[in-house]
Protein backbone atom coordinates (compact mmCIF):
# COMPACT_ATOMS: atom_id res chain seq x y z
CA UNK A 1 0.00 0.00 0.00
CA UNK A 2 1.96 3.44 -0.79
CA UNK A 3 -0.96 5.46 -3.42
CA UNK A 4 -1.26 8.84 -3.55
CA UNK A 5 -4.10 10.41 -5.52
CA UNK A 6 -4.51 14.33 -6.14
CA UNK A 7 -7.75 15.54 -8.28
CA UNK A 8 -7.88 19.02 -9.01
CA UNK A 9 -6.47 20.04 -5.94
CA UNK A 10 -5.73 23.60 -5.37
CA UNK A 11 -3.27 25.32 -2.19
CA UNK A 12 -4.56 28.83 -1.63
CA UNK A 13 -3.05 31.20 0.71
CA UNK A 14 -3.67 34.33 2.09
CA UNK A 15 -1.71 37.39 1.45
CA UNK A 16 -0.37 38.98 4.55
CA UNK A 17 -2.25 36.75 6.98
CA UNK A 18 -0.28 36.63 10.40
CA UNK A 19 -0.15 40.04 10.26
CA UNK A 20 -3.89 40.84 10.51
CA UNK A 21 -5.36 43.43 12.73
CA UNK A 22 -8.52 42.59 14.10
CA UNK A 23 -9.94 45.17 12.06
CA UNK A 24 -9.04 43.58 8.86
CA UNK A 25 -10.17 40.11 10.88
CA UNK A 26 -13.51 41.29 11.34
CA UNK A 27 -13.70 42.35 7.97
CA UNK A 28 -12.67 39.02 6.74
CA UNK A 29 -15.75 37.59 8.73
CA UNK A 30 -18.09 39.28 6.36
CA UNK A 31 -17.22 38.95 3.44
CA UNK A 32 -14.15 36.92 1.94
CA UNK A 33 -11.81 38.72 -0.60
CA UNK A 34 -10.36 37.17 -3.05
CA UNK A 35 -7.69 40.14 -3.73
CA UNK A 36 -5.35 38.59 -1.81
CA UNK A 37 -5.25 35.21 -2.77
CA UNK A 38 -2.53 33.39 -3.91
CA UNK A 39 -2.45 30.41 -5.08
CA UNK A 40 0.78 27.87 -4.16
CA UNK A 41 -0.89 25.31 -6.46
CA UNK A 42 -3.75 25.46 -8.98
CA UNK A 43 -5.97 22.52 -10.52
CA UNK A 44 -3.21 19.72 -10.07
CA UNK A 45 -4.38 16.32 -10.67
CA UNK A 46 -2.65 12.94 -10.36
CA UNK A 47 -2.22 9.93 -9.50
CA UNK A 48 0.69 8.18 -7.57
CA UNK A 49 0.09 4.02 -7.31
CA UNK A 50 2.17 1.65 -5.24
CA UNK A 51 5.97 1.12 -5.69
CA UNK A 52 6.10 4.28 -8.26
CA UNK A 53 9.28 6.33 -8.15
CA UNK A 54 8.34 9.99 -8.65
CA UNK A 55 10.48 12.77 -8.62
CA UNK A 56 9.28 16.75 -7.96
CA UNK A 57 10.79 19.13 -10.25
CA UNK A 58 10.62 22.60 -10.83
CA UNK A 59 11.56 26.40 -9.75
CA UNK A 60 12.19 27.67 -6.59
CA UNK A 61 8.55 29.07 -5.21
CA UNK A 62 7.06 26.40 -7.58
CA UNK A 63 5.01 25.07 -5.28
CA UNK A 64 6.70 21.67 -5.02
CA UNK A 65 7.25 21.57 -0.97
CA UNK A 66 3.68 22.92 -0.66
CA UNK A 67 2.28 19.69 -2.98
CA UNK A 68 4.87 17.47 -0.15
CA UNK A 69 3.20 19.10 2.94
CA UNK A 70 -0.56 18.23 1.68
CA UNK A 71 0.66 14.49 0.79
CA UNK A 72 2.23 14.74 4.51
CA UNK A 73 -1.43 15.59 5.43
CA UNK A 74 0.26 18.99 7.17
CA UNK A 75 -1.75 21.31 5.00
CA UNK A 76 -5.37 20.91 3.80
CA UNK A 77 -6.32 21.49 0.15
CA UNK A 78 -8.93 24.43 -0.10
CA UNK A 79 -10.20 23.20 -3.26
CA UNK A 80 -10.14 19.25 -4.37
CA UNK A 81 -9.05 16.44 -2.75
CA UNK A 82 -5.72 14.35 -1.47
CA UNK A 83 -6.26 10.82 -0.65
CA UNK A 84 -3.20 8.53 0.85
CA UNK A 85 -2.85 5.65 1.52
CA UNK A 86 -0.15 3.92 3.04
CA UNK A 87 2.40 5.30 6.24
CA UNK A 88 4.23 8.38 5.25
CA UNK A 89 8.14 8.67 6.66
CA UNK A 90 8.54 12.36 5.24
CA UNK A 91 12.33 13.88 5.42
CA UNK A 92 10.67 17.45 5.24
CA UNK A 93 12.99 20.00 6.84
CA UNK A 94 15.99 18.70 8.92
CA UNK A 95 15.66 17.72 12.94
CA UNK A 96 12.40 19.22 12.82
CA UNK A 97 11.39 17.09 15.79
CA UNK A 98 14.69 18.05 17.35
CA UNK A 99 15.50 20.10 20.32
CA UNK A 100 18.74 21.98 20.86
CA UNK A 101 19.16 20.86 24.35
CA UNK A 102 17.87 17.08 24.81
CA UNK A 103 20.75 14.90 23.77
CA UNK A 104 20.30 12.44 21.11
CA UNK A 105 19.13 9.74 22.74
CA UNK A 106 16.36 11.90 24.12
CA UNK A 107 15.83 13.15 20.57
CA UNK A 108 15.13 9.92 19.09
CA UNK A 109 12.96 9.09 20.98
CA UNK A 110 10.77 12.57 20.79
CA UNK A 111 11.02 12.07 16.74
CA UNK A 112 10.32 8.48 16.62
CA UNK A 113 6.98 9.31 18.30
CA UNK A 114 6.46 12.10 16.51
CA UNK A 115 6.93 10.09 13.24
CA UNK A 116 4.77 7.88 14.81
CA UNK A 117 6.50 4.87 15.76
CA UNK A 118 5.02 2.70 19.23
CA UNK A 119 6.86 2.90 22.80
CA UNK A 120 7.98 -0.61 21.47
CA UNK A 121 9.31 -0.23 18.16
CA UNK A 122 11.57 2.75 19.42
CA UNK A 123 13.01 0.49 22.28
CA UNK A 124 13.07 -2.33 19.62
CA UNK A 125 14.74 0.03 17.10
CA UNK A 126 17.09 2.05 18.86
CA UNK A 127 20.15 0.33 18.79
CA UNK A 128 19.87 0.25 15.01
CA UNK A 129 18.90 3.69 14.63
CA UNK A 130 22.09 4.75 16.80
CA UNK A 131 24.29 2.69 14.81
CA UNK A 132 23.07 3.31 11.11
CA UNK A 133 23.55 7.29 12.95
CA UNK A 134 27.42 6.19 13.48
CA UNK A 135 27.26 8.72 15.98
CA UNK A 136 27.19 6.24 19.20
CA UNK A 137 29.55 8.00 21.10
CA UNK A 138 28.06 11.29 21.47
CA UNK A 139 24.56 9.84 21.95
CA UNK A 140 24.18 11.05 24.96
CA UNK A 141 25.43 14.57 24.74
CA UNK A 142 22.81 17.60 23.79
CA UNK A 143 22.20 18.32 20.56
CA UNK A 144 23.51 21.67 20.47
CA UNK A 145 26.90 20.22 20.63
CA UNK A 146 26.33 18.73 17.17
CA UNK A 147 27.90 19.53 13.96
CA UNK A 148 25.04 19.97 11.27
CA UNK A 149 26.20 16.94 9.55
CA UNK A 150 25.57 14.72 12.83
CA UNK A 151 22.10 16.40 13.08
CA UNK A 152 21.46 15.23 9.66
CA UNK A 153 22.76 11.72 10.38
CA UNK A 154 20.46 11.19 13.34
CA UNK A 155 17.60 12.44 11.69
CA UNK A 156 17.96 10.77 8.43
CA UNK A 157 18.26 7.44 10.97
CA UNK A 158 15.16 7.47 12.33
CA UNK A 159 13.08 8.43 9.39
CA UNK A 160 14.85 5.71 7.47
CA UNK A 161 14.17 2.94 9.91
CA UNK A 162 10.81 4.25 9.87
CA UNK A 163 9.81 1.34 7.43
CA UNK A 164 7.02 3.03 5.61
CA UNK A 165 5.44 2.37 2.79
CA UNK A 166 5.68 6.16 1.24
CA UNK A 167 8.83 7.51 1.71
CA UNK A 168 9.35 11.84 0.90
CA UNK A 169 12.28 13.28 0.64
CA UNK A 170 12.68 17.24 0.73
CA UNK A 171 16.09 17.76 -1.25
CA UNK A 172 17.90 17.21 2.15
CA UNK A 173 20.80 14.48 0.68
CA UNK A 174 22.59 17.38 -0.04
CA UNK A 175 24.14 17.41 3.48
CA UNK A 176 26.40 14.79 4.99
CA UNK A 177 29.76 13.84 3.81
CA UNK A 178 30.30 11.51 1.31
CA UNK A 179 30.36 8.04 3.15
CA UNK A 180 26.89 8.93 4.68
CA UNK A 181 25.27 10.06 1.64
CA UNK A 182 26.02 6.71 -0.14
CA UNK A 183 24.74 4.93 2.86
CA UNK A 184 21.66 6.87 2.98
CA UNK A 185 21.30 6.07 -0.80
CA UNK A 186 21.91 2.44 -0.53
CA UNK A 187 18.89 2.84 2.05
CA UNK A 188 16.64 4.53 -0.16
CA UNK A 189 17.92 2.34 -2.80
CA UNK A 190 16.49 -0.82 -0.70
CA UNK A 191 13.04 1.10 0.00
CA UNK A 192 12.93 1.29 -3.93
CA UNK A 193 13.70 -2.15 -4.54
CA UNK A 194 11.84 -3.42 -2.03
CA UNK A 195 8.98 -1.63 -3.97
CA UNK A 196 7.62 1.44 -1.45
CA UNK A 197 6.42 4.45 -3.32
CA UNK A 198 8.91 7.04 -2.78
CA UNK A 199 9.06 11.08 -3.93
CA UNK A 200 11.53 12.99 -4.07
CA UNK A 201 11.93 16.99 -4.50
CA UNK A 202 15.67 16.89 -5.95
CA UNK A 203 17.56 19.70 -8.29
CA UNK A 204 20.33 17.32 -8.62
CA UNK A 205 19.34 15.65 -12.25
CA UNK A 206 21.84 12.57 -11.90
CA UNK A 207 19.76 11.88 -8.71
CA UNK A 208 16.68 12.38 -10.19
CA UNK A 209 17.32 9.53 -12.85
CA UNK A 210 18.81 6.96 -10.36
CA UNK A 211 16.11 7.39 -8.29
CA UNK A 212 13.14 7.67 -10.27
CA UNK A 213 10.95 6.45 -12.75
CA UNK A 214 8.47 9.24 -13.32
CA UNK A 215 8.54 12.79 -13.21
CA UNK A 216 6.20 15.91 -12.09
CA UNK A 217 7.25 19.41 -12.91
CA UNK A 218 5.42 22.71 -11.53
CA UNK A 219 5.99 25.57 -12.19
CA UNK A 220 4.30 28.85 -10.57
CA UNK A 221 2.01 26.21 -8.89
CA UNK A 222 0.52 24.57 -11.98
CA UNK A 223 1.24 20.85 -13.19
CA UNK A 224 3.43 21.94 -16.43
CA UNK A 225 4.35 17.93 -17.11
CA UNK A 226 4.13 14.47 -15.99
CA UNK A 227 5.72 11.51 -17.76
CA UNK A 228 9.11 9.80 -17.97
CA UNK A 229 11.72 11.10 -15.55
CA UNK A 230 14.09 11.50 -18.56
CA UNK A 231 11.57 13.22 -20.69
CA UNK A 232 10.66 15.64 -17.98
CA UNK A 233 13.93 16.69 -17.15
CA UNK A 234 14.90 17.53 -20.72
CA UNK A 235 12.00 19.70 -21.05
CA UNK A 236 12.52 21.35 -17.67
CA UNK A 237 16.07 21.64 -18.85
CA UNK A 238 15.34 23.06 -21.69
CA UNK A 239 12.80 25.20 -20.27
CA UNK A 240 15.09 26.53 -17.54
CA UNK A 241 18.02 27.78 -20.31
CA UNK A 242 15.80 29.39 -22.73
CA UNK A 243 14.73 33.00 -22.16
CA UNK B 1 -2.57 9.06 7.69
CA UNK B 2 -0.35 9.32 11.43
CA UNK B 3 0.04 5.94 13.15
CA UNK B 4 1.20 6.22 16.24
CA UNK B 5 0.89 6.13 20.01
CA UNK B 6 -0.86 8.95 21.47
CA UNK B 7 0.41 8.29 24.93
CA UNK B 8 4.32 7.59 23.86
CA UNK B 9 4.13 11.67 21.86
CA UNK B 10 2.32 13.23 24.68
CA UNK B 11 4.79 11.65 27.40
CA UNK B 12 7.88 12.61 25.27
CA UNK B 13 6.39 15.92 24.99
CA UNK B 14 6.02 16.85 28.39
CA UNK B 15 9.80 14.70 29.16
CA UNK B 16 11.12 17.50 26.34
CA UNK B 17 9.27 20.27 28.00
CA UNK B 18 10.48 19.28 31.97
CA UNK B 19 14.06 18.85 31.05
CA UNK B 20 14.40 21.73 28.91
CA UNK B 21 13.19 23.84 32.02
CA UNK B 22 15.25 22.08 34.71
CA UNK B 23 18.42 21.24 32.79
CA UNK B 24 20.07 24.75 32.84
CA UNK B 25 18.77 25.90 36.18
CA UNK B 26 21.11 25.40 39.11
CA UNK B 27 18.58 25.56 41.75
CA UNK B 28 16.25 23.85 39.55
CA UNK B 29 12.67 22.50 41.69
CA UNK B 30 13.16 24.98 43.93
CA UNK B 31 12.30 27.59 41.53
CA UNK B 32 8.38 26.36 42.40
CA UNK B 33 8.74 26.13 45.93
CA UNK B 34 10.08 30.35 45.92
CA UNK B 35 7.37 31.75 44.34
CA UNK B 36 4.28 30.67 46.10
CA UNK B 37 6.64 31.28 49.43
CA UNK B 38 7.21 34.54 48.38
CA UNK B 39 3.99 35.10 47.29
CA UNK B 40 2.66 33.74 51.10
CA UNK B 41 5.26 35.85 53.26
CA UNK B 42 4.13 39.19 51.07
CA UNK B 43 0.59 38.74 51.64
CA UNK B 44 0.49 37.69 54.95
CA UNK B 45 2.58 40.83 56.03
CA UNK B 46 0.36 43.32 54.11
CA UNK B 47 -2.58 41.31 55.29
CA UNK B 48 -1.77 40.60 59.48
CA UNK B 49 0.66 43.86 59.46
CA UNK B 50 0.47 46.81 56.68
CA UNK B 51 -3.61 46.35 57.04
CA UNK B 52 -4.48 44.13 59.58
CA UNK B 53 -7.51 42.73 58.36
CA UNK B 54 -6.79 38.84 57.38
CA UNK B 55 -10.01 36.67 56.64
CA UNK B 56 -8.55 33.77 58.73
CA UNK B 57 -6.40 33.24 61.55
CA UNK B 58 -4.48 31.06 59.67
CA UNK B 59 -3.93 33.05 57.47
CA UNK B 60 -0.57 31.82 55.65
CA UNK B 61 -2.64 28.42 55.12
CA UNK B 62 -5.48 30.29 53.49
CA UNK B 63 -3.79 31.88 51.25
CA UNK B 64 -1.76 28.86 50.07
CA UNK B 65 -5.27 27.07 49.67
CA UNK B 66 -5.70 29.39 46.71
CA UNK B 67 -1.97 30.50 45.57
CA UNK B 68 -1.75 26.93 44.52
CA UNK B 69 -4.44 26.38 42.19
CA UNK B 70 -4.12 30.18 40.82
CA UNK B 71 -0.14 29.59 40.17
CA UNK B 72 -1.03 26.33 38.09
CA UNK B 73 -3.81 27.92 36.03
CA UNK B 74 -1.95 30.76 35.41
CA UNK B 75 0.95 29.49 33.95
CA UNK B 76 -0.55 26.61 32.40
CA UNK B 77 -2.99 28.60 30.81
CA UNK B 78 -0.57 31.11 29.44
CA UNK B 79 1.83 27.91 28.44
CA UNK B 80 -0.64 26.50 26.96
CA UNK B 81 -1.41 29.16 24.76
CA UNK B 82 1.70 30.25 23.52
CA UNK B 83 2.73 26.21 22.94
CA UNK B 84 1.39 25.98 19.24
CA UNK B 85 3.33 29.02 18.25
CA UNK B 86 6.01 27.83 20.51
CA UNK B 87 6.14 24.92 18.55
CA UNK B 88 5.67 26.28 15.12
CA UNK B 89 8.08 24.04 13.17
CA UNK B 90 6.40 21.04 14.30
CA UNK B 91 2.91 22.26 12.86
CA UNK B 92 4.97 22.99 9.26
CA UNK B 93 6.66 19.96 9.35
CA UNK B 94 5.67 17.12 10.99
CA UNK B 95 2.51 15.48 10.77
CA UNK B 96 1.22 14.64 14.10
CA UNK B 97 -2.09 15.35 16.19
CA UNK B 98 -1.62 18.64 16.96
CA UNK B 99 -4.20 18.88 19.86
CA UNK B 100 -1.21 16.59 21.74
CA UNK B 101 0.83 20.14 21.55
CA UNK B 102 -1.04 22.20 24.19
CA UNK B 103 -2.25 19.33 26.39
CA UNK B 104 1.62 18.44 26.48
CA UNK B 105 2.37 21.96 27.38
CA UNK B 106 -0.54 21.63 30.49
CA UNK B 107 0.84 18.80 31.52
CA UNK B 108 4.43 19.28 31.53
CA UNK B 109 3.56 22.30 34.09
CA UNK B 110 1.93 19.47 36.47
CA UNK B 111 5.10 19.24 38.17
CA UNK B 112 4.70 22.71 39.42
CA UNK B 113 1.33 21.65 40.93
CA UNK B 114 2.28 18.89 42.65
CA UNK B 115 5.51 20.45 44.53
CA UNK B 116 3.59 23.09 45.55
CA UNK B 117 0.51 20.87 46.33
CA UNK B 118 3.42 19.29 48.95
CA UNK B 119 4.04 22.50 50.34
CA UNK B 120 0.45 23.09 50.51
CA UNK B 121 0.06 19.77 52.79
CA UNK B 122 3.40 20.29 54.77
CA UNK B 123 2.13 23.79 55.70
CA UNK B 124 -1.06 22.19 56.63
CA UNK B 125 0.12 19.36 58.67
CA UNK B 126 2.66 22.26 60.25
CA UNK B 127 -0.88 23.88 61.69
CA UNK B 128 -2.19 20.78 63.51
CA UNK B 129 -4.23 19.55 60.80
CA UNK B 130 -4.62 16.09 61.06
CA UNK B 131 -4.90 13.63 57.45
CA UNK B 132 -8.48 12.63 57.12
CA UNK B 133 -10.63 10.56 54.54
CA UNK B 134 -11.74 13.64 53.34
CA UNK B 135 -8.28 14.64 51.94
CA UNK B 136 -9.41 11.99 49.20
CA UNK B 137 -11.37 14.82 47.09
CA UNK B 138 -8.36 16.35 47.20
CA UNK B 139 -6.98 14.75 43.67
CA UNK B 140 -10.40 14.97 42.45
CA UNK B 141 -9.95 18.67 42.58
CA UNK B 142 -6.91 18.84 41.08
CA UNK B 143 -7.26 16.37 38.48
CA UNK B 144 -10.81 18.78 38.13
CA UNK B 145 -8.55 21.68 37.36
CA UNK B 146 -5.77 19.97 34.99
CA UNK B 147 -8.84 19.27 33.12
CA UNK B 148 -10.36 22.90 33.08
CA UNK B 149 -6.80 24.10 32.30
CA UNK B 150 -6.41 21.40 29.42
CA UNK B 151 -9.22 22.69 27.65
CA UNK B 152 -8.34 26.30 28.00
CA UNK B 153 -5.42 25.89 26.29
CA UNK B 154 -6.88 24.10 23.53
CA UNK B 155 -9.22 26.95 23.15
CA UNK B 156 -6.92 29.79 23.44
CA UNK B 157 -3.89 27.70 21.74
CA UNK B 158 -5.72 27.54 18.78
CA UNK B 159 -7.11 31.23 18.88
CA UNK B 160 -3.54 32.83 19.03
CA UNK B 161 -3.06 31.22 15.94
CA UNK B 162 -5.03 33.28 14.16
CA UNK B 163 -4.27 36.29 16.39
CA UNK B 164 -1.13 36.84 18.59
CA UNK B 165 -2.80 39.29 20.96
CA UNK B 166 -4.50 36.67 22.16
CA UNK B 167 -1.04 35.66 24.49
CA UNK B 168 -1.35 39.18 26.15
CA UNK B 169 -5.23 39.12 26.63
CA UNK B 170 -4.37 35.60 28.57
CA UNK B 171 -1.94 37.05 30.30
CA UNK B 172 -3.44 40.28 31.23
CA UNK B 173 -6.87 38.02 32.61
CA UNK B 174 -4.39 36.35 34.83
CA UNK B 175 -3.51 39.49 36.37
CA UNK B 176 -7.28 40.57 36.68
CA UNK B 177 -8.18 37.08 37.86
CA UNK B 178 -5.81 37.37 40.63
CA UNK B 179 -8.28 39.59 42.39
CA UNK B 180 -11.42 38.23 41.08
CA UNK B 181 -10.63 34.96 42.39
CA UNK B 182 -10.91 34.85 46.14
CA UNK B 183 -7.17 33.84 46.53
CA UNK B 184 -6.01 36.45 49.98
CA UNK B 185 -9.78 37.10 50.98
CA UNK B 186 -13.33 35.22 51.29
CA UNK B 187 -16.36 36.84 49.56
CA UNK B 188 -18.69 38.84 51.96
CA UNK B 189 -21.94 37.49 50.73
CA UNK B 190 -21.56 34.26 48.53
CA UNK B 191 -25.17 35.05 46.95
CA UNK B 192 -23.90 38.20 45.23
CA UNK B 193 -21.36 37.83 42.03
CA UNK B 194 -22.21 34.67 41.40
CA UNK B 195 -21.22 34.37 38.25
CA UNK B 196 -17.61 34.85 40.10
CA UNK B 197 -18.12 33.02 42.78
CA UNK B 198 -20.21 30.36 42.54
CA UNK B 199 -20.26 29.37 38.63
CA UNK B 200 -16.90 29.91 38.69
CA UNK B 201 -14.74 26.50 38.25
CA UNK B 202 -11.60 28.31 39.96
CA UNK B 203 -12.88 29.78 42.67
CA UNK B 204 -14.64 26.21 43.76
CA UNK B 205 -11.35 24.55 43.39
CA UNK B 206 -10.13 27.46 45.96
CA UNK B 207 -13.28 26.58 48.14
CA UNK B 208 -13.08 22.79 48.25
CA UNK B 209 -9.45 23.04 49.48
CA UNK B 210 -10.33 25.21 52.25
CA UNK B 211 -13.23 23.39 53.12
CA UNK B 212 -10.88 19.97 53.30
CA UNK B 213 -7.61 21.58 54.79
CA UNK B 214 -8.80 24.24 57.10
CA UNK B 215 -12.13 22.50 58.16
CA UNK B 216 -11.26 19.34 57.80
CA UNK B 217 -14.82 18.64 56.32
CA UNK B 218 -15.85 17.26 53.14
CA UNK B 219 -16.80 19.49 50.45
CA UNK B 220 -20.47 20.73 49.60
CA UNK B 221 -21.60 18.19 46.82
CA UNK B 222 -23.12 20.99 45.04
CA UNK B 223 -19.82 22.42 44.92
CA UNK B 224 -17.75 19.85 43.45
CA UNK B 225 -21.07 18.49 41.12
CA UNK B 226 -20.31 22.81 39.51
CA UNK B 227 -16.62 22.24 39.51
CA UNK B 228 -16.52 18.96 37.90
CA UNK B 229 -19.53 19.88 35.38
CA UNK B 230 -17.89 23.09 34.39
CA UNK B 231 -14.31 21.21 33.75
CA UNK B 232 -15.32 18.61 31.51
CA UNK B 233 -17.50 20.67 29.49
CA UNK B 234 -14.84 23.02 28.77
CA UNK B 235 -12.36 20.34 28.06
CA UNK B 236 -15.28 19.32 25.63
CA UNK B 237 -15.62 22.63 24.52
CA UNK B 238 -12.04 22.45 23.76
CA UNK B 239 -11.31 19.52 21.60
CA UNK B 240 -14.42 21.30 19.44
CA UNK B 241 -12.99 24.77 19.19
CA UNK B 242 -9.81 22.77 18.56
CA UNK B 243 -10.95 20.57 15.70
CA UNK B 244 -12.72 23.46 14.53
CA UNK B 245 -9.87 26.13 13.91
CA UNK B 246 -6.78 23.20 13.31
CA UNK B 247 -7.39 23.23 9.54
CA UNK B 248 -6.10 26.74 9.04
CA UNK B 249 -3.12 26.06 11.61
CA UNK B 250 -0.56 25.10 8.43
CA UNK B 251 -1.51 28.83 6.96
CA UNK B 252 -1.15 31.15 9.78
CA UNK B 253 2.02 29.47 11.15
Amino acid sequence: MGAIRFQQVSKIFQRHTGRKLMRQHFRDWFRRSAEHDFYALKNISFQISDGETVALVGRNGAGKSTLLSLVCGLAAPEIGSVQVDGRIAAMMELGSGFHADLTGRENIYLNASLLGFTRDRTRGLYDSIVEFSGIAEFINEPLRTYSSGMILRLAFSVALNLEPEILIIDEVLAVGDQGFQEKCFEKIMEFRNAGKTLLCVSHSAAMVMQLCDRALWLDHGELMMDGKAADVLQAYGGHAVSP
Amino acid sequence: MWIGEYNFVLQNLVLKDFRIRYRNMSLGVFWSLLNPLVMMAVLTFVFTKVIPNAPSPQFPLFLLCGLVPFNFFTLAWISGTTSLIDNANLIKRVPFPREIIPLASVLSNTLHLLIQIGLLLGLALLYGKSVNVHWLWLPVVWIMEVILVCGLALIFASLNVYTRDIRYMVESASTVLFYLVPVFYFPADSQKFQLLYKYNPLAAMIFAQRFILMEGIAPPASLMWRLSIGSILMLGLGFLVFARLKRGFYNHI
